[in-house]
């Protein structure tokens, strides 16, 4: 049903959207017009004058290795997190979803990560896998693995993956769970009479039906990989050993703030930007046809 | 085939409470079992520990000569139609019939056979690569029914499944079932609360009240000689009439007064005593007065078309009176009722059961 509210002029209209507009423009779209204005030009190394150079910026950015291999990073640590995090939720909704004694308090316990600050959650995981102090690398060299996330980028990767995952599992969980909610039971219990065990009824009936779910949180664990990551990698390994764990998201942080140049910062906040605009569009245009039963 | 047999069956949920007390029903191999009753009855309940969906707290269900308390409701050899059809809204109409056999194993071709000839005997042919939300609730109902048959299963369970149609189709989907079920001569257990749907549908039919059994009989049987007043007022539309009175003798009652005979009373009443007498509005003539007649003051009158409804009192207690139309005037005030005593009822106030010979 649609609402329609009439009004007879056009100041009180506009005087009702005039703070969500000023939060938007000032907030959002002022940052990002002077992200795309900077990324056009150079600033001296003192920054006390700039210079308009045309798209330099990104065509010094596109000849640097380093950000193809930031690209290359991203793509592996998002698609790890993404599937883990997707594949550890979905699997603690299912168990979440049946009737269990205690289910509340164990639901309640499962979304409490989700309320831990990036940084703190980092600090969390820098403590339990320091390769000198860590609680649990202790276990981890006892089995004969040479655990230093400081000095090897796999293990660096390793740690990451788990704390982005850690974090990110309750945000899915509880859209899992009341995607599996929103199934009616009957069907499901149609499919047990109709000769379907529990695996075969979750891979033939319930997973379909969580698909438009499981693509919607496809895309935004996606774009919390790309950018709400900043904070734990900050934390954990600062982008290091040597680069390994270095985001794209991380390098505008790294060249911006640590290396002074701005335009070059800039221009991969452009990029970064289209990137994010790509996937919503993919979201909008697909959640509503593609994914649908 | 198999007949299905409940012996003491219960279900006690977690904090005590009963929702089937047990009920022990034996249905014949074949026959069409119609459980009937008002919502909370538990009459769903049993329906769902035969299928297998409920655990059952005591007792023993039976399908064929095989003990299924444990068994898988996979493994029961059983299809139900759900109320809200429960079709798998992600497939087509012939993979929600054929999902069923898929998961068995049965070959591809011998799929594709069963698929057409349910398809065929439901008339849904020209749906088969539709989506259930593609289809009206009648189609989507003969889906249902179809993913039902292509299995052929020992016995066919159906859980109210008309109730989410219009009346029209409701009718014309009942007569569908009952000719399917002839048809194939499956054994079918069916629930429902409304009592047109179980006197038309069923061989056997159960009425139930508060996860007991009332009353287990044919539909005529049960319409013509209700064992409680729970039955005697639940089957038959508009209700049965229930009036207080008095055991006057052998064979005679008398309502506030006016002595009625009875030809189904109990032996040894003692004269005197409180007794519920049942009246179907069906089943008193009015005008003719004669040795055994009531007489009723009337408040108002309904129209059904075929029929009128009279409704008033008979000395104080609240009476309906069913006639052709035109038999009696509409503006008619009293009414003298002729009472045949083969069609009264009686009901001992206590214990609600009838009072009829032994």
């Amino acid at each position: 049903m649609e609402k329609r509210a009439h009004f007879s002029g056009w100041t009180l209209p506009l005087l009702l959207i005039v703070p969500q507009m000023a939060i938007t423009v000032i907030f959002f779209y002022w940052p990002a017009s002077q992200a795309i204005w900077q990324s056009f030009l150079r600033e001296d190394a003192f920054g006390l004058s700039s210079e308009f150079v045309g798209f330099e910026n990104y065509v010094s950015l596109f000849e640097q290795p380093e950000y193809y291999r930031a690209m290359v990073t991203t793509a592996i640590f998002s698609s790890l997190v993404a599937f883990f995090s997707l594949a550890c939720a979905l699997l603690l909704a299912t168990q979440a979803d049946k009737n269990l004694r205690g289910g509340h308090a164990f639901k309640t316990l499962l979304i409490w990560p989700y309320a831990v600050a990036p940084a703190i959650a980092g600090v969390l995981w820098i403590f339990m896998f320091h390769p000198t102090l860590g609680t649990l690398s202790r276990p981890i060299k006892a089995v004969g693995l040479d655990w230093n996330p400081m000095l090897n980028g796999n293990h660096a990767m390793t740690l990451l993956v788990l704390s982005a995952t850690w974090k990110q599992i309750s945000y899915n969980f509880l859209f899992f769970l009341a995607g599996l909610q929103a199934i009616p039971k009957s069907v499901i219990e149609a499919a047990a009479i109709d000769g379907a065990g529990p695996l075969r009824r979750f891979w033939t009936v319930i997973f379909p039906l969580l698909s438009p779910t499981t693509f919607f949180l496809l895309v935004v664990n996606i774009v919390y990989v790309f950018f709400d990551t900043f904070g734990i990698i900050d934390a954990v390994t600062g982008g290091g050993p040597a680069g390994t764990t270095t985001t794209l998201v991380y390098k505008v942080y790294a060249d911006g703030r640590l290396g002074g140049d701005l335009g070059g910062s800039a221009a991969q906040s452009v990029i970064l930007m289209i990137i994010v605009i790509a996937l919503t569009a993919i979201q909008f245009r697909y959640v509503e046809r593609k994914v649908q039963y | 085939m198999a007949g299905v047999t409940l012996d003491t069956v219960r279900k006690i949920y977690t904090g005590n409470v009963e929702a089937v007390k047990g009920v022990s029903l034996g249905i014949e191999d074949g026959s069409f079992c119609v459980l009937v009753g008002p919502s909370g009855c538990g009459k769903s309940t049993l329906l769902r520990m035969i299928a297998g969906l409920e655990t059952i707290s005591d007792g023993e269900v039976k399908i064929g000569d095989r003990v299924v308390n444990q068994v898988e409701p996979a493994d029961r050899d059983i299809a139900m139609v759900f109320q809200n059809y429960a079709l798998y809204p992600h497939m087509s109409v012939y993979d929600n019939m054929a999902y069923g056999l898929k998961n068995r194993g049965t070959p591809k071709d011998e799929i594709e056979k069963r698929v057409k000839e349910a398809a065929r005997i439901l008339a849904i042919e020209s749906f088969l690569t539709r989506k259930p939300r593609q289809l009206s609730g009648g189609q989507r109902q003969r889906v249902a029914m179809g993913r039902a048959i292509v299995r052929k299963p020992q016995v066919f369970l159906f859980d109210e499944p008309l109730s989410n149609l219009d009346a029209k189709l409701r009718v014309q989907m009942r007569v569908e079932i009952k000719r399917l079920q002839r048809a194939l001569g499956v054994t079918s257990i069916y629930v429902t609360h409304d009592q047109v749907e179980a006197m038309t549908l069923s061989d056997k039919l159960v009425v139930m009240s508060g996860g007991q059994i009332e009353q287990v009989g044919t539909p005529s049987d049960v319409y013509r000689r209700p064992e409680t007043r729970f039955v005697a007022t639940f089957i038959g539309s508009p209700p049965m009439n229930i009036l207080p009175g008095k055991v006057e003798g052998p064979g005679r009652v008398s309502v506030g007064g006016q002595v009625i005979g009875v030809a189904d009373m109990r032996d040894g009443l003692t004269p005197g005593s409180a007794i519920e007498v049942g009246l179907r509005p069906e089943d008193v003539q009015a005008g003719g007065a004669g040795s055994s007649s009531l007489s009723m003051d009337v408040d108002f009158v309904e129209e059904l078309g075929a029929t009128q409804l009279f409704h008033g009192k008979v000395s104080g207690a609240e009476f309906v009176v069913q006639a052709s139309t035109g038999q009696i005037p509409a503006d008619t005030r009293k009414l003298t009722l002729a009472v045949d005593p083969a069609n009264v009822h009686l009901f001992d106030p206590q214990t609600t059961k009838r009072l009829g010979k032994v």
